[in-house]
């Protein structure tokens, strides 16, 4: 049995110790907002917070997240309101949509590090991260928009 | 009939129950005679007498909670806020009141339901228009008979109908019986453009805070009880067999249930496979790793791209092709002329890499399947899985969920026909999931194609012009004729060059291979964009004309003359310097002309860089200015990728790119400035989800010839390395 902190909630999963996170938290604990795009950290769909930090859950072993806390896109705020889900909703920039659990978790870390970062910024933390819709100039607005949001307490 | 009876009665009720509505509600939808192509529109009343079952797109309970059914798919193209954008236009219902939800597949009902050839909405809007339309006269109607007053006096806003004098009002739920005991009226009188309150504007997606916080459900996130997980291995070249396998390895992997062996319907032929069945998708990866499986791949060519392409070449250098349009007399000037342009572009096979990976969840219990996934044509699945599993039509369910994706590989029936088969196998519902690896190498791929194109200037004008393809033709992998073209052969070259240059051919020269191909966005014109469009650009710079200016020569068409006042406007094109090189390319598919230009300069390193890409889409009526622009502009990175990265090589049969670390997408650092206008007309509507994508390859390669003077034939090329 692996005890597994996720949004704030503790599960008891008994399943092998290598199986990735990305599938844990899919299949056996059911939340099925982070996505399976190549199983092999190249596109960033599966990214989830592990104590803040931005990983690949498709290649992040359940055992390493043991006594962690991790966070999945339904856990990145209560209410859909983060400031860059907000921005996200305003600028319209989901097409199919299927990436943007992962875009929007690297993107939470960018602008918690970076309250006010600039394009360079973005695109660096950023560049992990797959759109095969090819949103990515909404994604550097909506970036931007959270960022203000953030800046004057909106 | 009996059977039929209760079937419409129990679908009716789940209807009741998933969209929320309560008590008696007005069905209003349309009725697609087998034999018509125009819908009737019906109420649920005449539907019962008729016989027909309905499932119509306006449902109104007695509440006057308003569900509307968008029956196309919802990809990213924004069908699940355009469909209701216009239904609540003449309906006059607020948008921000109503439910929508997928239709299930059924072409009796919903007439053609392919997301596909960007028919979602030039497809349907005159008759939702219409039927919206017709559904608001009903409720007035009813409003009128209550009160006893002409309905001239009497008008509907946000679900209401008001008397306009005495200020009465009944809200919609409270008229539903009595107007669903309404014939429909037959002259209805649509709004004009200018009316719009809707329409025309740049409203929000609904689909958006579903899409920030993982609520929205994909084929992949569909769960049913008592559901397993299902992992193929299937046989890499594509069309054989299988000889043997052995699953002791698999079988040891925890979490795995089952092995069995699968086959699904690819045109013509089965494909077989090796299906593991586990209790969660990962243990059936790992199952479907373990297996060992050996193939019987005797009964076809095994090629490789050089051979392709070689076979190409010399077909284009050695025969004529079949006739698609010909007029005047191309050869004769050809032969004679002094000086003729006579080069090969060459395009490559491609994949789709929708990011949802291909996947589907079948239940297939006592002679009754339901199907939920990302699919992109619920009616033909339907259709095709009550064919291959034997199923009367009514017994077979199709569910679309959000898709990750679709680009014309989830049109495709393959996916669904393998859950089903293997639910029916063991007795459960299952989800199969395809890898990554699977998605990216299994095809049906998007055909490389190569042209051979000869011209001929005289005097500054184009006296001959000659393009000949050598690509599949996807016409022929259901066994289509194959003593005709292609009848895409020139999709994506603007018709109206054909009203002005007199000396024209397209031919098509017959190329095969056992290679699986089929739609992938923009279809023909993906590649067919790029040579033509190349090739007007060297008939232009041998005419010594300006790019630009030689088109206005040749469109005459007064669309085509405005959208190039707006490129030409927008762009700053007469005001180009000479360190910067400027590209153009104009082109139609789907009955929308997109035009573009490219600017390109050169970094401090020397290396080639897009400095800005401006878009100009004619597309007739539209619904949502600001989903036109996100199609523009994602169909102008996916070009861009296909224009400059990406290729699917074969090797002894097998397709090579395996992933994204071989098939590598554009970034956000690739992601170049786009500015994009559409024009305002009476027009029909023309589509928008494709059109946006096959200019921008040809103005880019035109932009780097300005730049450089160097003309690009081949894609993909290396921007970093021109």
């Amino acid at each position: 049995m692996i005890t597994l902190n996720v949004n704030q909630k503790s599960y008891k999963v008994d399943v092998d110790p290598n199986m990735p996170l990305l599938w844990v938290i899919r299949d056996v604990i059911g939340l099925t907002g982070t996505k399976y795009g190549c199983g092999v950290a190249q596109c960033g769909a599966c990214v989830v917070h592990l104590d803040g930090e931005a990983v690949r859950s498709c290649v992040t072993k359940v055992s390493r997240a043991e006594g962690k806390k991790i966070v999945t896109i339904e856990g990145l705020s209560q209410h859909n309101d983060h400031p860059l889900q907000r921005a996200w909703q305003e600028i319209d920039v989901p097409q199919c949509g299927y990436c943007h659990s992962g875009q929007l978790m690297s993107a939470a870390v960018l602008l918690r590090e970076n309250p006010n970062p600039t394009d360079k910024d973005i695109d660096a933390a950023m560049a992990g991260n797959i759109c095969r819709c090819g949103t990515y100039l909404r994604i550097r607005k909506a970036i931007h928009l959270a960022a203000e949001m953030q800046r004057k307490g909106k | 009939m009996s059977q039929t009876t209760d079937v419409k009665q129990i679908s009716r009720r789940n209807f009741l129950r998933v969209s929320g509505l309560t008590g008696t509600a007005l069905f209003l939808g349309f009725y697609f005679p087998a034999s018509g192509k125009e819908g009737k529109v019906v109420a649920g009343a005449d539907a019962n007498e008729l016989g027909i079952e309905m499932n119509s797109w306006i449902l109104i309970d007695t509440n006057g909670k308003v569900t509307i059914v968008d029956h196309r798919a919802e990809m990213g193209q924004g069908s699940f806020q355009s469909v209701p954008q216009i239904v609540a236009e003449e309906l006059e219902v607020d948008l921000k009141d109503v439910n929508v939800i997928f239709a299930q597949g059924n072409q009796a009902k919903y007439g053609s339901q392919i997301t596909g050839g960007s028919s979602t909405i030039r497809g349907s809007y005159k008759n939702l228009l219409n039927l919206s339309a017709s559904a608001r006269e009903m409720l007035i109607a009813a409003a009128a008979a209550k009160w006893g007053v002409p309905k001239s006096e009497c008008y509907a806003r946000s679900g209401q109908v008001f008397h306009k004098s005495s200020k009465k009002k009944f809200h919609y739920g409270e008229l539903v019986v009595a107007a669903s005991k309404l014939e429909a009226p037959k002259d209805i009188v649509l709004k004009k453009p200018s009316d719009y309150k809707l329409i025309r504007k740049p409203l929000h997606r609904r689909d958006s805070p579903l899409k920030t916080n993982g609520e929205a459900v994909f084929g992949l996130d569909k769960r049913l009880p008592g559901m397993v997980f299902a992992a193929v291995e299937r046989n890499p070249r594509l069309r054989g067999t299988i000889k043997s396998y052995d699953d002791t390895e698999a079988r040891k992997v925890p979490g795995v249930k089952q092995v069995i062996k699968v086959k699904m319907k690819v045109f013509q032929s089965y494909r077989e496979g090796v299906a593991v069945i586990a209790n969660s998708t990962w243990a059936a990866m790992q199952g479907k790793k373990a297996l060992k499986v050996e193939w019987d791949d005797s009964s076809f060519e095994h090629l490789s791209s050089d051979e392709i392409y070689s076979r190409m070449k010399e077909a284009l250098n050695t025969k004529e092709g079949l006739s698609f349009k010909s007029q005047g007399d191309v050869n004769s000037v050809i032969q004679q002329a002094q000086n003729k342009i006579d080069v090969i572009y060459e395009t490559p096979y491609q994949a789709h890499y929708c990011m949802e990976p291909l996947n589907c969840v079948a239940n297939y219990q006592k002679d009754k399947l339901e199907v939920w996934g990302p699919i992109q044509a619920p009616d033909w699945v339907q259709d095709f899985l009550s064919k291959e599993m034997g199923l009367a039509k009514e017994n077979v369910i199709i569910n679309m969920t959000f898709l990750g994706g679709g680009f014309g590989r989830k049109a495709f029936l393959d996916y669904p026909h393998e859950a089903a088969v293997i639910s029916k196998e063991i007795g459960a519902p299952v989800q199969v999931v395809w890898t990554r690896e699977d998605d990216a190498t299994q095809g049906p791929f998007r055909p490389g194609v190569s042209y051979r194109c000869e011209g001929v200037i005289e005097n500054g004008e184009i006296s001959a012009f000659k393009v000949k393809l050598a690509g599949q033709n996807i016409g022929h992998m259901d066994g289509g004729g194959k003593d005709k073209p292609n009848d895409s052969a020139s999709e994506g070259f603007v018709k109206h060059y054909f009203d002005s240059i007199k000396n024209l051919s397209i031919q098509d020269v017959p190329f095969e291979t056992p290679i699986p191909i089929m739609w992938w966005r923009s279809v023909y014109a993906s590649t067919n964009g790029f040579a033509f469009e190349s090739f007007v650009d060297e008939l232009a710079i041998q005419a010594g004309k300006d790019p630009l200016e030689f088109r206005r020569q040749y469109l005459k068409d007064e669309r085509c003359q405005l959208l190039i006042d707006k490129m030409e406007e927008i762009s700053g094109w007469k005001n180009r310097k000479k360190n910067e090189g400027f590209g153009v390319a104009i082109t139609e598919c789907f009955a929308s002309t997109v035009g573009q230009v490219v600017k390109v300069s050169k970094d401090v390193d020397g290396k080639v860089k897009i400095d800005q890409v401006w878009a100009v889409m004619d597309c007739g009526w539209y619904v949502n200015p600001d989903i036109i622009r996100a199609q523009v502009e994602g169909s102008i990175i996916m070009a861009l990728g296909a224009a400059t990265i990406h290729e699917v090589t074969f090797k002894d049969g097998l397709a090579e790119q395996k992933n994204f670390y071989a098939y590598q997408m554009p970034r956000i650092t690739d992601a170049p400035p786009i500015e994009i206008h559409i024009m305002e007309n009476s027009a029909d509507a023309g589509g928008v989800g494709e059109p946006g994508l096959p200019p921008f390859t040809p103005a880019l390669t035109n932009a780097i010839f300005d730049l450089t003077g160097k003309r690009i034939r081949k894609l993909p090329f290396n921007l970093a390395s021109v």
